[in-house]
């Protein structure tokens, strides 16, 4: 798909999803803003991925923009909702820089485990950290957009297009980042690794890169899931929040942008629905469906649409 | 000099549970070349098992010290009841697969057993504190110890030696010994690598149960147990290096010292402590402390 | 054929525990040239071939291509510095077509990876298709390379090789595995395909018929030594190589057997 055609495309995507989102309640905006939000978290693990290795640790960089977020909002008086957005992907990606050709160097259960700990190194830190609240987090007030205060009755939407427009310029952006020549040698050095380096090209830079971007979209979409939530605290960075990141880019696969945004949805309908009908079998339902979809559909739902790519010994 | 003893004996006792716990994950990981999340569902399971089975020895005024006998056969239910089931059932559906991969099929098991240990007991807490009194108190310098915890550094002692001895001094210890290295090579001397796959995971599982059985009386059993227990685990196993007996004493012992460490001269660090010590062991010698399986790094 | 020296291996030695797979290996090429390495398995021939594109360093000696000292570069520096090799198992991007692998290639040699511009750029598909069709490869160009036989993946791999315009190329047995009477064919396209471009190649082959008919020069190893360096027709016929590399027994062998 040429660039025209992929922005074409986006801007029909804006307008439709911007105009079914005002019709809707607030609390499907909400859910949707959420999902989106988290959907693009997800979306560094398919960066990732696509160089062939798991991320465990995107709740970190969520964690780190979250927080980044909401300390500007408290103690600097930024408001606007871009802003903070944009402030919270760059501090992630700051942070993650100066590790990233260290972190590139891993492959397998080592990278993912690294991941793990980093995560988990986070979290104990955010925990006895008091000035930041401790394992209660704090709360963040009302962000403001384009220099306006938002009313009660436009927060909501406020909040859903800045997380739309966001998430789409990321969309855009991630795929014309697939089909650039880094994105193909990403794809050739979850392939061969070997061969990539007697080509000339550089595995470690190429990871390093995935990673620092990964960083960002982790960053922005914590920002956003924040600003969102009106709140913030450690959770973000445990293991298990950076599973359920893990769950959707499985479930996505990794040739899809829009697989993303729709498995991110799927997890968050499942998580408003059942805490109201099933609390005790919504982790259940979700273990059986990743399950099936390893089992039964090993590239994520991205394949039932995408261009398939034939899969290589080495798939995650 | 009673502070050292006190963190040391602290960081001890923390170890014993531990090494049982992650003994069980390295062994699985050394034989099956799983990376086994869901282990810290089969710790709280065994802590279930025993809190039930507990209460029943207490409702039928059974003496005390059935409650260890109670422990015990809750380790060994899970094992002979749960662990077949989850390998023959599942796991062997994806032998073979990216080691990763199977990593994400034991996060989906965690997942279910969640909701399943949920579904059969409930959210509520369930307290079996009533074994924790059972070996009294001694009286070490200035401080009181609870008996009990050093009942469990025995039970890691003897744990320990039995499986070494196991695998090193018994006929069967040299087959699963042989599979460890490979199980290809195994199979083509006419070793049933499956049998060898069942029986490891069972034994790996009934060390997780065990370690949550024994620990139940220290804590409040409740949804939620599995998830501190498989992170720190993996951080022993991480350090101590996957597939090694000896590493997962070590790092057990490197855990434990530095959680009572933390706790009790910066207690700011007592999260993030262990953690960093595992995320500096992956950077600079990924393979653990006791070398057993090749890091994949470039 | 130039008088240029190109390559200039001096005093190489390797062991690798208690094997010496390189002991005092001298060699030089001239730009132009066509060696082909022989030996048997084990003598050393993948060693100095593994030495010279930076994928195992030489305990001592020297390395020079053209002027410059490549004895401590890794394999990313050595091939942006015109070295190029192919590998005896293919070693090709499974999941992705053939025009895809050649992109890689491509992109690879260039010097900066442009992060958002597109990998599939006309003049980037033209030089693609350009080297493809030198190796008649045109015409599987988008299938998945995991699809394709043995044969055509060897001609892949050394197509890919080929896309940087390399100075110095290094086959690693080039028709190994390939069916016998495919062997001929195959080393004429190859060398057809290498015909034109200003450019020394060093292959390993097993195959005599192959080495006398597509080299004009023969470096036998053994034991990690060179014994043998001349034209085809006197090293292959030295005692020595036909002892240890192509394995003719010798009437005086008997009498120690």
């Amino acid at each position: 798909m040429t660039v025209s055609a992929l922005l074409l495309r986006a801007c029909v995507v804006l307008l439709v999803l911007a105009g079914v989102g005002y019709a809707l309640p607030s609390w499907m905006q909400f859910m949707l803003t959420m999902a989106m939000a988290n959907g693009l978290v997800s979306l560094g693990i398919v960066l990732l991925m696509r160089g062939g290795v798991v991320a465990f640790g995107q709740g970190l960089m969520s964690a780190i923009g979250g927080y980044a977020a909401a300390l500007v909002f408290l103690n600097w008086g930024v408001t606007d909702a871009v802003v903070l957005a944009m402030l919270g992907g760059f501090s992630a990606m700051l942070i993650t820089a100066p590790f990233a050709p260290l972190l590139a160097r891993y492959r397998g259960i080592f990278f993912s485990m690294l991941t793990l700990a980093l995560s988990m190194v986070g979290y104990g830190l955010l925990v006895k950290t008091e000035s930041l609240g401790g394992s209660d987090g704090f709360n963040m007030g009302r962000v403001t957009l384009l220099g306006q205060a938002l009313a009660d009755e436009q927060v909501r939407f406020g909040l859903y297009a800045t997380t739309l427009v966001l998430t789409l310029v990321s969309a855009v952006l991630v795929r014309m980042y697939f089909l650039s020549s880094r994105g193909l040698v990403t794809r050739a050095v979850r392939d061969n690794e070997l061969r990539v380096e007697y080509l000339g090209g550089s595995v470690s830079q190429t990871m390093s890169l995935n990673f620092v971007l990964a960083a960002f979209l982790g960053g922005m979409g914590g920002a956003l899931a924040v600003m969102a939530l009106g709140h913030i605290d450690p959770n973000f960075s445990y293991w298990t929040t950076s599973g359920e990141f893990v769950f959707v880019a499985i479930l996505a696969g990794s040739q899809s942008v829009v697989a993303v945004m729709l498995s991110s949805l799927v997890l968050e309908m499942v998580r408003s629905f059942s805490s109201a009908y099933f609390p005790n079998t919504w982790q259940l339902a979700l273990g059986i469906f990743l399950l099936l979809v390893i089992r039964f559909m090993p590239l994520g739902l991205g394949s039932l649409w995408s261009k398939t790519e034939k899969p290589s010994e080495k798939q995650p | 000099m009673n502070l050292a003893l006190t963190i040391l004996i602290d960081g001890v006792t923390y170890a014993s549970w531990l090494f049982i716990v992650a003994l069980g994950l390295t062994l699985v990981f050394g034989v099956l070349k799983i990376l086994n999340i869901a282990h810290g569902s089969f710790y709280a399971l065994g802590a279930y098992v025993t809190a039930t089975l507990v209460s029943l020895a207490a409702s039928w005024a059974l003496p005390p010290a059935m409650s260890l006998v109670a422990m015990l056969l809750a380790a060994v239910l899970v094992a002979v009841l749960v662990a077949p089931l989850t390998e023959r059932g599942l796991l062997r559906f994806f032998y073979g697969r990216d080691e990763v991969l199977l990593v994400l099929v034991t996060y989906a098991m965690f997942l279910m057993m969640e909701d399943l240990t949920k579904l059969i007991w409930g959210a509520n807490p369930y307290y079996v504190s009533e074994p924790y009194g059972m070996f009294g108190n001694i009286d070490i310098g200035t401080q009181t110890y609870v008996g009990y915890d050093f009942m469990l550094v025995a039970l890691a002692v003897v744990v320990g030696l039995g499986v070494w001895w196991g695998l090193n001094r018994t006929r069967f210890g040299k087959i699963v010994t042989a599979v460890i290295h490979s199980a290809e090579v195994a199979s083509s001397m006419g070793i049933q690598v499956s049998r060898i796959y069942m029986l490891a995971f069972a034994v790996g599982i009934f060390l997780a149960a065990l370690g949550g059985a024994f620990t139940a009386p220290m804590l409040s059993v409740q949804p939620g147990l599995s998830v501190g227990v498989i992170i720190i685990s993996f951080a022993v196993v991480i350090i101590g290096g996957l597939g090694s007996i000896e590493g997962a004493a070590i790092g057990a012992l490197i855990v434990g010292v530095a959680r009572a460490l933390a706790v009790h001269v910066w207690p700011v660090a007592e999260l993030f402590s262990v953690y960093l010590v595992m995320a500096l062991v992956l950077m600079f010698r990924p393979q653990g402390l006791f070398q057993r399986i090749q890091a994949r790094k470039i | 054929m130039s008088d240029e020296l190109l390559l200039h291996a001096q005093g190489l030695n390797k062991q690798f525990g208690a094997v010496v797979a390189a002991q005092d290996v001298n060699l030089r090429v001239k730009t132009g040239e066509r060696v082909s390495l022989i030996g048997s398995n084990g003598a050393g021939k993948t060693t100095f071939v593994n030495m010279i594109t930076g994928y195992v360093r030489a305990d001592s000696g020297s390395i020079w291509l053209g002027g410059t000292d490549i004895g401590r570069m890794n394999p990313r520096q050595i091939t942006r510095m015109g070295v190029a090799r192919s590998f005896q198992i293919p070693q090709l991007y499974p999941s992705m077509t053939v025009l895809e692998n050649m992109l890689v290639a491509l992109a690879c040699h260039e010097n900066r990876l442009s992060t958002w511009l597109p990998a599939a750029t006309s003049a980037r598909v033209s030089r693609a298709d350009e080297v493809l069709s030198r190796f008649n490869l045109l015409k599987h160009r988008d299938r998945l390379v995991s699809e394709l036989p043995g044969g055509l993946r060897k001609l892949i791999d050394i197509a890919l090789a080929m896309t940087g315009a390399p100075r110095l190329l290094l086959l690693d047995e080039p028709t190994s595995g390939v069916a016998a009477e495919e062997k001929f064919p195959m080393m004429d396209t190859i060398m057809q395909a290498l015909k034109g471009q200003a450019l020394t190649v060093l292959f390993v082959e097993h195959d005599m018929d192959i080495v006398n008919r597509y080299c004009d020069r023969v470096v036998a190893f053994y034991s990690g030594r060179i014994i043998a360096d001349d034209v085809p027709s006197v090293a292959l016929a030295q005692t020595d190589v036909r002892r240890y590399v192509t394995g003719v027994r010798l009437p005086e062998d008997a009498h120690h057997a």
